[in-house]
Order: C-alpha cells, then structure tokens, then sequence
C-alpha cells in the first residue's frame, strides 16, 4: 500500500472540488440533484460496507448487527443537532461555518455513541463463533431498535423527524475517505496484522501471544464507530429516521455488500458498494421486479462466484 | 388465578407453532450445519397455500380444514426439496457463510416473490376450521387454539416415529451425527438432506395454516418475525435437538404471551432475542443439547 496519507489528502481535496463546484454541475447537468442524491447512498453505503468488512472480512467475525450500531449513531447525531444545535447555533441557525462544526460534533458524537455501543455488545457476544456470533449480533440489533421504539424522547416508533439537511457530498466524500483509509492503514500496520492472523488461525495467533479478543474487540469497536457516523450521515440525509430503517434486512443489505466484494479486500467491498446502489436505481424502471432480480443475482453469485464477485485472487478466499 | 391459566394457554398455542416452525430449522441444522433463513418464508408460502385453497373447498368443515392442512403441507414440502436442490445442493461443501448468504437470497427472492404475486396489502385468512368457544372453569377456549395443540401434537408423534423408528430417519440421524461416515456405509447423503427440507417444510406449512387460524391477517412478510422467533426457540432448546425445538417453542410462546399481558407488551418482540443471547453466552448448547468440547 504506497503512502496512504497522500491518497487520504488526495480524496479529501477531491471532495472539497466536488462541493465547491456543486453549484456549477447543478446549472449544467439535468437532473443533478437525482444524481447527488445516489452518489451520497453510494457514498453512505460504501462507509458502512468498508467499516463491516474490518470486522466480517479482515477479522473473520461475522456480525449482522451493523444497522444497530448505524442507528445508534443516526439518533445520537440527530439529537445533538435537534437539541443542542438550536441552543448552540440560535434560532437563526448560525453560519455556514458554525452549521459544519455543529455537524462534525455531531457525527463524532454519533461515532462514539456507537462505538461504546460495539464495547457493550463485542465484550460479551465475542467469545462466540460463526453463526452463534451472527445470531448475537442481529439480536442486539433488534433489541437495539425495539429499545429505540420504546424511547418517547426520541420519537418512538414514529422516528425523528425534521432533522437539519446537514449531509452533503463534501461531507459523505470526507468521511468515507477518512473510513477506508483508516480501515486500510490499519490493516497494513504491524498492529493491525493481528487481525488477518486472528482470521486466519485463531489458535495459533494465541500461541504465538496475539490477544485474539482484544483484536476482535477492536474491530468490532472501530467498526461500530463508522457505522455510527455512516448514520449520522443518513439522518441528516434523509432528514428523517425511524427505527424500523435499521431493521436486520438493513444489516444484511452491507453484509451482501462485504460479502460480494470479496471479504477483507477493501476496493473490491467499496466496488460492491457501488454496484449494490446503483442495481435498484438501475432496475427502477421495473420496480416490482427489482428485488426479485436483486435476490436471483445474489443466489447466483454465491453459487458462481463464492470468493466474491470482486476478488480476483483466485485460490485465496478462505472465509 | 383463571387469568393466569388463560394467559398459559394462549402461550402453549403460540409456542405450538413456534415449535413446528422451530423443527424445521432444527432438523436442517442437524443434516447440513446451517441456518436455512428461507424456512421463516416457507411458513408464510403456506400460509398463502391455504388462503388460495380456501377458495376451493368449503369453509367451515373439520374435512375441509384437515385438506387444506394437507395441501399445504405437500405444496411446502416440494418447495422445501426444490429450494434444497436449486440454491442449496450445488453449495454443499462451500465454506458455512456461502450458504447462509444463499439462504438470505433465497428468503428475499420468496419475500419479494410474494409481493408481487400475493400483493403487499395484508389478505384475511378464511376460516377453514369451524370455530366455537368454549368455557371451562372461566377458562375460555377457541377450538382453533384446540386444532392448534391437537395438530401439533399429533405432528410431533408422527415426527418422532420418522426419526426414531423409520429406516430414513435413521439415515437422517447418521447423516446428522457425521456426513462421511453415513456415507460410507451407504446412506445417500443427497436424498436424506432432501428428505430433511421437505419434512422440515411441511411442517412449517402446517405452521402457516396453524398461526393464519389464529392470526388471519396474512401478507408475505408475515414470517419474518415468527421465522427469527422460533429459530430462537430452536437454539434455546439445543439445535439439532428435536424434543429440544419442541421445549424451546413451547416455553418462547408461553414467555411471550406473558410478557404480552404486562405492562411491557411493547418489548416483547426483544424478549426473544433477549433470550437468545442469554442462552448463548451462559448454556450454548441449549438446554437440552450435549455441550461439544471443541478440539483444536
């Protein structure tokens, strides 16, 4: 991996082009906010696709709770925004500038909530393996909804509603960009190799004094903590949320995502990520039919390609 | 002290089905080591099954209703063997995630199937069975929670004949205790799995027709939670367990109807998962499964 800060500041300058020239594309191109619209769902998802994919793919631990942990962060940004912002920013809403700090302490804020969130879940559930883990994971995420339709303070099963439109290219682009190179620097450091060796042989990692549950743990942290902003990317997207948006069909929606991309290999998950977005918008058209093609292609691709649709290192896909 | 047994068998009925449902998943775990996601969809097939059945033979009748109980079982006992054929055998073999994955394909192809074959809006469910009630001591019966325990019954019995007294439930079982082995001594690994899904399926098709009695509402993701509830049924009661399956759906019901009646009716959808992870972390095995010391 050559210099990964240069490619970080690269994206990072990139994203601040494509805000700055947004106003100039919106003039010229026909339909752009349609456009801006998928490429921010393109850019959330592919958030939430290379941050599971630390946990699924790199450490080898399935979970299927990632949207309990998007939704932890989804209602904790949005309550910041919706309590304090008003107290902080006064009723006129504050500048440009004010409205961009306000919404970095919030995603942060979403961030952490969902990464204490990944401790409380990971401590316990992480000493089990393959589908027990999966089905511990998804029943936390359900517990974590049903909790947040319980919650009369935020909303109850009718959501949060009216959250400020904060989410813009510039922000989906910089936070995705700060996702994958966390995730891949990671992975590259000398630290983070105990990951690939906790998936590849737990044992033998222990033997040679890996922490094989802090590793895991880590994971599952740092992984709850991007979903966490990837949801607070989306409340403040969609301007709404509800409990019922991060229900365990969320969850399998990413884990797909890894899972065509090639678990542990990050260009091919951001490549699926991309795909997976643009194949209902696609099929729109046909709407009725989509998502029985979408679910046919998924059979298939399992059966056809089962390293996944972007791993081309033939041979290697152990899972 | 009459609310409380009410209140006990209104659970029992609930949990009758989870355990049908429960059986199924149970039993493919047992032969193939996966969580066949699209078992909670062959529920609400056969739920479906009976609604357009219905439309043939006449309500109201104990033959009639025994009939549509049979047709959908049958109709969801093809399907179980098709899916098992189509997306699950040329898996066989492939690493666990490859085939949980295929299984979730296959649960969102039968969801999104159904809506646009069954409709989206909810369809109310014929009464196929003749309903009364009946009282007794204060207790409040409906013959349909009757049909529900009878039938459940009696599909347990039969079960545990298959399995226990039957020479390809004595395949099922070799092939559940080692793939290999069973084969070697001439068990054909191929038609026993197949055996498994359509026995597994037409038992949650009997479960479809059972919950659509006491639930008429029927849309095609009325599985969903029912499907996820008795897999939880299934571990707690030890998976690959069969009297396990039928403990752990009789107990989640009961334990759900209760919860229902408190004043924490609106957690109870997280009571079964709460339940789950319990079980998990403290007795994995499940209760009635033999704790397997894993070797390096």
């Amino acid at each position: 991996m050559p210099r990964p800060h240069f490619y970080l500041l690269l994206a990072l300058l990139a994203a601040y082009g494509l805000s700055a020239s947004t106003g100039w594309l919106e003039a010229r191109l026909d339909g752009w906010a349609y456009y801006q619209d998928v490429l921010i769902g393109i850019g959330i998802n592919i958030i939430l696709a290379v941050s599971l994919n630390l946990v699924n793919g790199y450490t080898g631990q399935f979970s299927l709770g990632h949207a309990g942990f998007m939704s932890v962060g989804a209602y904790l940004a949005a309550a910041v925004s919706l309590f304090l912002g008003p107290r902080l920013l006064g009723e006129e809403g504050g500048t440009a500038f004010q409205q961009g700090l306000m919404f970095l302490a919030a995603l942060t804020a979403g961030g952490l909530g969902a990464a204490l969130a990944g401790v409380a879940v990971g401590i316990p559930s992480l000493r089990l393996k393959g589908d027990y883990l999966a089905l511990v994971t998804l029943g936390f995420g359900e517990i974590i909804r049903v909790i947040f339709q319980n919650v009369e303070v935020l909303g109850g099963a009718l959501g949060l509603n009216g959250i400020p439109a904060y989410t813009s290219l510039f922000w989906v682009l910089a936070v995705g960009a700060v996702t994958v190179f966390t995730v891949t620097s990671l992975v590259h450091s000398t630290y983070g190799r105990g990951f690939l060796a906790t998936h590849d042989d737990e044992v033998a990692s222990e033997a040679v004094g890996l922490n094989t549950t802090r590793y895991k743990i880590v994971a599952f942290v740092i992984g709850a903590f991007f979903a966490g902003a990837a949801g607070g990317l989306y409340g403040h997207f969609k301007m709404t949320i509800t409990p019922t948006g991060f229900d365990f069909t969320k969850s399998i929606e990413i884990v797909v995502m890894v899972i065509l991309g090639g678990m542990g290999n990050t260009l091919g998950v951001i490549l699926a990520a991309i795909l997976l977005t643009l194949l209902p918008e696609v099929l729109r058209p046909i709407a009725e039919y989509r998502m029985i093609i979408y679910s046919l292609l998924l059979i298939v691709l399992m059966i056809v390609r089962p390293q996944g649709l972007f791993n081309f290192k033939f041979g290697k896909a152990k899972l | 002290m009459s609310e409380f047994l009410q209140q006990l068998l209104n659970g029992l009925s609930l949990g009758a089905i989870y355990a049908l449902i429960a059986l199924g998943y149970t039993m493919v775990y047992g032969v193939l080591r996966f969580i066949n996601f699209a078992h909670s969809d062959v529920f609400m097939v056969g739920a479906f099954l009976g609604y357009y059945l219905g439309k043939f033979i006449p309500e109201n009748t104990v033959g009639g209703g025994l009939l549509i109980l049979l047709g959908a079982m049958l109709g969801c006992a093809v399907l179980g063997m098709t899916i098992e054929r189509l997306a699950y055998r040329p898996l066989r073999g492939a690493a666990t995630l490859n085939v949980l994955i295929t299984a979730i394909g296959v649960s969102l192809l039968l969801e999104y199937s159904g809506q646009v074959f069954f409709g989206a809006t909810p369809r109310t469910f014929p009464a196929v069975f003749p309903s009364a009630n009946f009282t007794l001591g204060g207790l409040v019966i409906s013959s349909n929670q009757v049909v529900v325990i009878v039938v459940t019954a009696l599909l347990m019995v039969g079960l545990q004949f298959i399995v226990y007294r039957t020479k390809i439930g004595t395949a099922m079982r070799a092939v559940s205790l080692n793939p290999k082995a069973a084969q070697l001594v001439g068990v054909n690994n191929d038609i026993v799995i197949s055996f498994t899904f359509g026995l597994g399926s037409a038992l949650a098709g009997a479960g479809g027709i059972l919950y659509a009695l006491n639930y008429p509402s029927i849309d095609p993701l009325m599985g969903v939670m029912p499907g996820l509830k008795a897999f939880v049924a299934a571990v707690l009661g030890g998976i690959g367990n069969i009297p396990g399956a039928a403990l752990g759906g009789l107990l989640l019901g009961t334990v759900e109807t209760f919860v229902n009646g408190s004043q924490w009716s609106t957690y109870k959808d997280a009571i079964a998962f709460a339940i789950l992870i319990i079980i998990l972390l403290f007795r994995p095995a499940g209760l009635l499964g033999k704790a397997s010391v894993e070797k390096v």
